[in-house]
Parts: structure tokens; C-alpha cells; sequence
């Protein structure tokens, strides 16, 4: 805005205050375009790409799309009545999964509130640890679970545990950032009274950030455990065990029955979860939460 | 509190008054501990059931020592073979056949029955015959070990408890840089150095062991070295053509991997946007396509990405346009729904007051609707821009292609341990990267905005 002076004739004003807004309009307009272009551009140049370094053409893919779903849909219905003991048959794989992610989110929760803390400012925690926390939790997200899992199952052998190792790792990272930022957003009253009334640093937190921040707290912790439910499952792909390891039998043999009700299984396992935790979200915070 | 009173409370006085509030803060400290008694249960039984103690004790410790190792050093083999008593000592690296020297290391001097090896860190070997001798810091005396005539292989000297011997095998590891090998067949001495080897040119290469400085360097003070090419673009193309980091390769897989999670994200934010208005209860006021559409959006994000990327291998193949269909298919389901919500939240004022001036539906959208949204819009479809960097990386690993399956390759194999630690920093680099430029492009366009 170029300044003016009261004492301007109102006219030029106008005609300027038009002239800027033209100029901006077209600035504005001009981006949106070259947006709009760029991303134009790298959809036909990706597909373009990706058509090429693909094995499969796109179009002679098409028809086949549906060949797989449609040969375990009918290898299901062959199957009759012995489809459905199959349900329970993996029941037990599903569990193991299941626990993977719950252990997997309890130790990476608690790793991830120590780290919390100690990236906070304010809460009297030794200021140069609160940016190597920062870096940790940082390095901890970024790590992909699958390349965790993949040594440790080298080193600990095919199991679940190396899967439970790379999910809370990675939870402790993805979780704890939002712990933190929880922490940053408190109200501070609280802990100002608790600390006037001569309370201690233990005392300070128990009563004056726990109540605000637990809420928040459990919300992220369930949603955390949505997510790593789904990665345990994958997990289990490259050995880790638990409803994982059985799809990756039942496709690699292609029992069509066997696989449609793993399918099944973790469809229902998951949808289930979905509701169960996003209801009790909406219960403890009042509506969503963001994502990170 | 409220009033202040002249005399002090005593705890009994403070007990009766505050009964009611202390009795329901005494019942709330069971929560917490009923709470943490259950998760340490849970863990207990967590613990049996995945058999963790027989899983501590058949672990492999070892292997993480030796892969640590392999990530960052490689080793020169200097082989003796005692079948053939006229072969030469051989010297190579990682006992690759043909990874030899052009002249022999310093460390190494050849005697005429055999050999003087420096191993580093004040141990050395003496290699005459069929005899080795060990001396080093730390021994009382030298630790000898030679194979007899009937192939038996023996040890004397002293004998500190990195020395394993039995009639059949001898071996030493004084250090993690050091390791001694004896069989009826043949002595071993293992040299560790730190570094990566032939990362910049492989055997192959006119320019073998030099570094890219070096290289180019003599490159411009030699003519050219093969014809058709210049000394410079050789450099790049032996460079890229590395046939043991295979860079190019690398690269290319790095490429494939970032194609799956820009195009899959980007499709999926643009098939979303319509959908989510139609699951948008101000929207579209009809119950039945509203719910549809939404159950739509929740049997895409239920399926889950693992499952779409393997029904999209049987389809396409292998390679990127799996990933991209895989991952738009997922985030077409989580995107619509959080778009919809989004578009549930608007503030109908906006529109109202654009409506009022006369405006036509569609510029009611253009100038009401859309600038609320645009910022979750963005903000939303370049968190998930990050985290399908990730999910890329994995699906890749389960056979979509890219980074991801070129790492579970190179892991499988487990030979070259350098390699797979490469390609982790790489994917760590390109995962890190996307974090940036997502996060800075999203305060650039939102501030902006």
C-alpha cells in the first residue's frame, strides 16, 4: 500500500487503491495459473514416467483389475460353509497383531511422554536437552518402521518382538511431537498458583499440567493405536508374525478362501477399532484431531 | 481462600472441612494406579506370550556387531592357500575374486615362505608355511597355530580368550578389525579399514580408486581413455554405472518411490475434493447419496493401503503406477473424509453474504466456499504428501517396486551390508527432504493465501 495523505482528493484514491488491486489481482492470478500448470505438468509427466518404469502398461492392466478380487470372491463362495471356521482359525493370528500394536503403543506412549516433557520449555526440564529431544523425536519419525523391522528381525530372529521394537520407535517419535505440542499450548495459570503455593516440581505436573493435557493425551494415544495396528499387520508381511505373515502365506499360495478371510478379518479388526476410538475421541476432546 | 483468618488450620480442622473434597481425590488416585497395574499386567502377559525369554537368548547379538561393522569399514582378505603350496599369497578385497590390487598394500610384505602382515593396531602376523604366528599388545607371549601334515590344526603359545581353536578350526578376533582364520584348506587374515570401498568406481573403471576430486583431476591431465567419450562424462557414466552401489539404479528406484507419493497424493486430493462435497451434509441434501459416498470413503480408507498395493501388483505389475493407485485409492478414502468434514465446518455467513450481492452458484462456491477450505485443503493434502513418503518406501518393500523393494533386495542377500545402509541414508534423505519442502511450501502458500 503506498501511504496517503488526508488531504487527497478522493477520486485518486480510488483510482489508485483500483490500480493496486489490479496489479495484485493479476500477481494473484498469474500464480494460480503457474500452480495449476506445474501441477498439470507433473501429473501427465509422472503418469508419463511411471507408465514406462512400470512392468504393466496402465490400460493392459485395466481389464485385470478386477480378475484378483473377482477369483477370490469365487474361490470364497466354492468354499460354502467351511469359509466361515476359517474366521475363527485366524482369530488368534489377528490377536497377535492386535497385542504387536497395543505393546508396541504402550512403550512407545511412555518413551514418548518422557520425551515430551523434555522438549518443552517452560516446564523446568534442563534447557540443552530440550533440542536433542527435539532432534531425537525428529530422527524417530522419519525412520521408516519396514527398515527398523527388516534388522532387527535379521539380529532377534522372525518374530513379532523386532515389529514391536520398530513400531514403538517410530511411536515414540510420531506420538511424542504431539505430546509436545500439546505442552506448548497449556495454560499456565495453573502451574504459576500451584508453584506460588509452594508446590514441587513432581507436584506442579500432577496437578497442574496432567488434568489439561490428559484428554488430548489419551485421544492421540488411540488414534496412534489405530495406525499401528496397520502397521503391524504389514509388519508381519516381511516376517514379524500375526495376521501379516498368514496373508502373505495365503497369497503366496494363492488360497483365494483363506485370503478373502484374512481380508475380511482385518477389514472388521479395523473398521472396528476406527469407530471404537474415534468415538471415545469425540468423548474425551469434544470433536477431532488433527493429523500429523 | 476466601476469607483470611487470623488463626491457622490444624490437619484435623482441615481434614472435617474439606471431607468431600478430599475423600474424591483420594478415590481418584485409584484410577491411575488401577490403570498402571493393568498395563503392567498386560505387559506381563505380552511378555509369555510372545515368548520373549527364549527370544533374548537365541538372538544374534553378534550379527548386529558385525553388520555395524560392515556399514561403515570393509575388509581385505589375504589369503594363503596350503592345497597348492605354489600359489601365491592372494589380496583382495571383501575376497572378491576380482577385487585385487594393481601392486600389494604396505602392510603387506611377502616373504619367501610366506608372509609379514600388519594388522593394525599393533598386531601382526607372520604367515611361513604352514605355520602362523600372532603377536600383538596385551599377549604375554606370541600365539602360534599351524596345520599339521594330516590336516589337523593345532595351537600353542599363549591363548587369551578371543582365540577359539579346535582340531578343525582356528580362530582369532583380537579386536573387530582384526581376524585371524586357519583351516586345513587355508589361512585367512581379515584386515578391517574404515570406509566404504569402490563407492565412486568399481573394478571396472579406468578410474578405480581414486576419489571424484582425484578422478577428475587426472582426467583432465590424461588423453582421452576411451573413444566417444569424453575424459569428464566418463567419470559421470562409470559413476553412475557403478555395478556394485549401482547409483543409477538407486536413484532411479529413489525417483519411482517420490513418483508413488506426489502423483498418489495428488490424485487422490483431486479425486476427494468433489467427492466430499457430495459426503457434506450442506451440500448435498440427500441422505442416501450422502451416505453412500461416505461409505465409499470408509471401504477405500478400511481396505487398507497393503491390501490395495497387492490387488494393484496382480493388475499392473510391478512399479510405480501400482504404488500411485495404491496410495490414491487409500487417501482418496481418508482425504474425502476429512475434506468433508471441513466443508461441514464452513461458516455459511461467507456465503450468505456473497449470495447477497448477486452471485451466481458457481461464483458462490468460488468466493464463499472454496478460500475457507482451500487452506485445509492444502494443509491436509501435504501432511499426507509426507507421511505417503513412508508409506511408499513400505509398500514398495512389499513389492510395488522403487526404494523400498531395492532395499529389501539388498538385505536379502546380506552380503554387502554397506549397500543397505546405504540406501537406508538415502531414504532417510528423501523422507527428511519431503518433510521440508512440504512443511515450507504449506507456510508459503497458506500464509500467502
Amino acid at each position: 500500500m503506498t501511504a496517503t495523505s488526508p488531504g487527497d482528493h478522493a477520486p485518486r484514491m480510488i483510482d489508485q487503491i483500483d490500480q493496486e488491486f489490479g496489479k495484485a489481482e493479476r500477481k494473484r492470478r498469474l500464480y494460480t495459473a503457474l500452480f495449476i500448470a506445474a501441477t498439470l505438468f507433473v501429473m501427465v509427466g509422472g503418469f508419463g514416467i511411471a507408465e514406462d518404469m512400470n512392468s504393466g502398461s496402465f490400460i493392459g492392466g485395466l481389464h485385470k483389475f478386477f480378475d484378483y478380487p473377482a477369483n477370490i470372491v469365487a474361490e470364497s463362495f466354492e468354499a460354502g460353509w467351511g469359509w466361515y471356521p476359517l474366521l475363527l482359525h485366524f482369530a488368534p493370528a489377528l490377536i497377535e497383531t492386535v497385542n504387536m500394536a497395543a505393546v508396541g503403543t504402550i512403550l512407545g506412549g511412555v518413551l514418548a511422554l518422557v520425551l515430551a516433557f523434555c522438549s518443552t520449555r517452560g516446564l523446568g526440564v534442563w534447557p540443552p536437552l530440550i533440542p536433542i529431544c527435539r532432534r531425537f523425536m525428529d530422527g524417530a519419525r522419519a525412520f521408516p518402521e519396514l527398515i527398523l523391522a527388516l534388522f532387527l528381525i535379521f539380529v532377534l530372529g522372525a518374530s513379532p518382538v523386532p515389529a514391536i521394537i520398530a513400531v514403538a520407535f517410530h511411536t515414540a517419535g510420531a506420538l511424542g511431537k504431539q505430546f509436545s505440542e500439546v505442552n506448548e499450548n497449556i495454560d499456565r495459570g495453573p502451574l504459576d498458583g500451584l508453584a506460588a503455593a509452594g508446590a514441587n516440581w513432581t507436584q506442579r505436573m500432577r496437578y497442574g499440567v496432567l488434568p489439561q493435557v490428559l484428554p488430548n493425551y489419551t485421544s492421540y494415544l488411540l488414534m496412534r493405536f489405530e495406525i499401528n495396528i496397520r502397521a503391524s499387520a504389514i509388519l508381519g508381511f516381511v516376517g514379524a508374525g500375526g495376521i501379516g505373515q498368514e496373508l502373505r502365506k495365503a497369497i503366496g499360495w494363492t488360497q483365494g478362501a483363506e485370503t478373502s478371510a484374512l481380508f475380511v478379518l482385518l477389514f472388521l479388526a479395523i473398521v472396528a477399532i476406527d469407530q471404537i476410538s474415534s468415538t471415545l475421541r469425540r468423548r474425551l476432546t469434544g470433536d477431532g484431531v488433527g493429523h500429523v | 481462600m476466601t476469607t483470611a483468618s487470623a488463626t491457622t488450620l490444624g490437619t484435623d480442622e482441615i481434614d472435617r472441612r474439606f471431607a468431600a473434597v478430599l475423600a474424591r481425590s483420594r478415590r481418584q488416585i485409584f484410577w491411575p494406579v488401577g490403570l498402571a497395574l493393568g498395563v503392567l499386567v498386560y505387559l506381563v502377559y505380552a511378555w509369555i506370550a510372545f515368548d520373549m525369554t527364549s527370544l533374548v537368548q537365541q538372538s544374534r547379538f553378534d550379527r548386529a556387531a558385525i553388520l555395524a561393522l560392515d556399514s561403515f569399514a570393509y575388509k581385505v582378505h589375504v589369503t594363503e592357500d596350503l592345497r597348492d603350496a605354489g600359489a601365491p599369497l592372494e589380496i583382495s578385497i571383501e575376497g572378491a575374486r576380482q577385487g585385487g590390487f594393481r601392486e600389494d598394500p604396505d602392510w603387506v610384505v611377502r616373504t619367501e615362505t610366506g608372509a609379514a602382515v600388519d594388522l593394525g593396531d599393533g598386531y601382526r602376523a607372520v604367515i611361513e608355511g604352514r605355520t602362523l604366528t600372532l603377536t600383538g599388545p596385551g599377549l604375554d607371549g606370541p600365539v602360534e597355530a599351524r596345520v599339521l601334515e594330516d590336516g589337523t590344526v593345532e595351537a600353542t603359545g599363549s591363548r587369551p580368550d578371543w582365540v577359539k581353536v579346535n582340531d578343525r578350526r582356528f580362530e582369532a578376533r583380537p579386536t573387530l578389525f582384526q581376524r585371524v582364520r586357519i583351516t586345513r584348506t587355508r589361512i585367512e587374515l581379515h584386515r578391517y579399514f574404515v570406509g566404504w570401498e569402490n563407492f565412486w568406481f568399481d573394478y571396472d573403471s579406468p578410474y578405480h580408486g581414486m576419489g571424484l576430486m582425484q578422478a577428475w583431476a587426472y582426467a583432465g591431465s590424461q588423453p582421452q581413455i576411451e573413444e566417444g567419450i569424453s575424459n569428464r562424462a566418463l567419470i559421470f557414466s562409470n559413476f553412475w554405472t557403478n555395478k556394485e552401489w549401482q547409483h543409477g539404479d538407486v536413484f532411479k528406484a529413489l525417483l519411482e518411490t517420490i513418483l508413488m507419493a506426489l502423483l498418489g497424493t495428488l490424485v487422490a486430493s483431486i479425486v476427494g475434493l468433489p467427492l466430499a462435497f457430495l459426503a457434506a451434509r450442506n451440500f448435498n441434501p440427500v441422505m442416501a447419496s450422502r451416505m453412500a459416498v461416505r461409505r465409499v470413503f470408509d471401504f477405500l480408507r478400511g481396505i487398507d493401503m497393503l491390501v490395495w498395493s497387492l490387488i494393484f501388483i496382480r493388475a499392473f505389475g510391478l512399479g510405480p503406477l501400482t504404488g500411485i493407485m495404491a496410495i490414491a485409492f487409500t487417501d482418496t478414502g481418508t482425504l474425502g473424509k476429512l475434506f468433508s468434514e471441513a466443508i461441514e465446518n464452513i461458516d455459511g455467513k461467507q456465503v450468505d453474504g456473497v449470495k447477497s450481492t448477486g452471485a451466481s452458484p458457481v461464483q458462490r462456491y468460488r468466493f464463499g466456499v472454496i478460500p475457507q477450505i482451500l487452506p485445509i485443503f492444502v494443509a491436509q493434502s501435504l501432511y499426507y504428501l509426507e507421511s505417503n513418503t513412508r508409506s511408499a518406501t513400505i509398500i514398495g518393500a512389499l513389492g510395488a517396486g522403487g526404494i523400498g523393494l531395492k532395499l529389501v533386495e539388498t538385505l536379502r542377500t546380506g552380503v554387502d551390508w554397506e549397500n543397505t545402509f546405504y540406501i537406508i541414508l538415502l531414504t532417510i534423505a528423501v523422507v527428511i527432504a519431503m518433510d521440508i519442502f512440504s512443511g515450507w511450501l504449506r507456510r508459503k502458500l497458506i500464509t500467502d493465501a
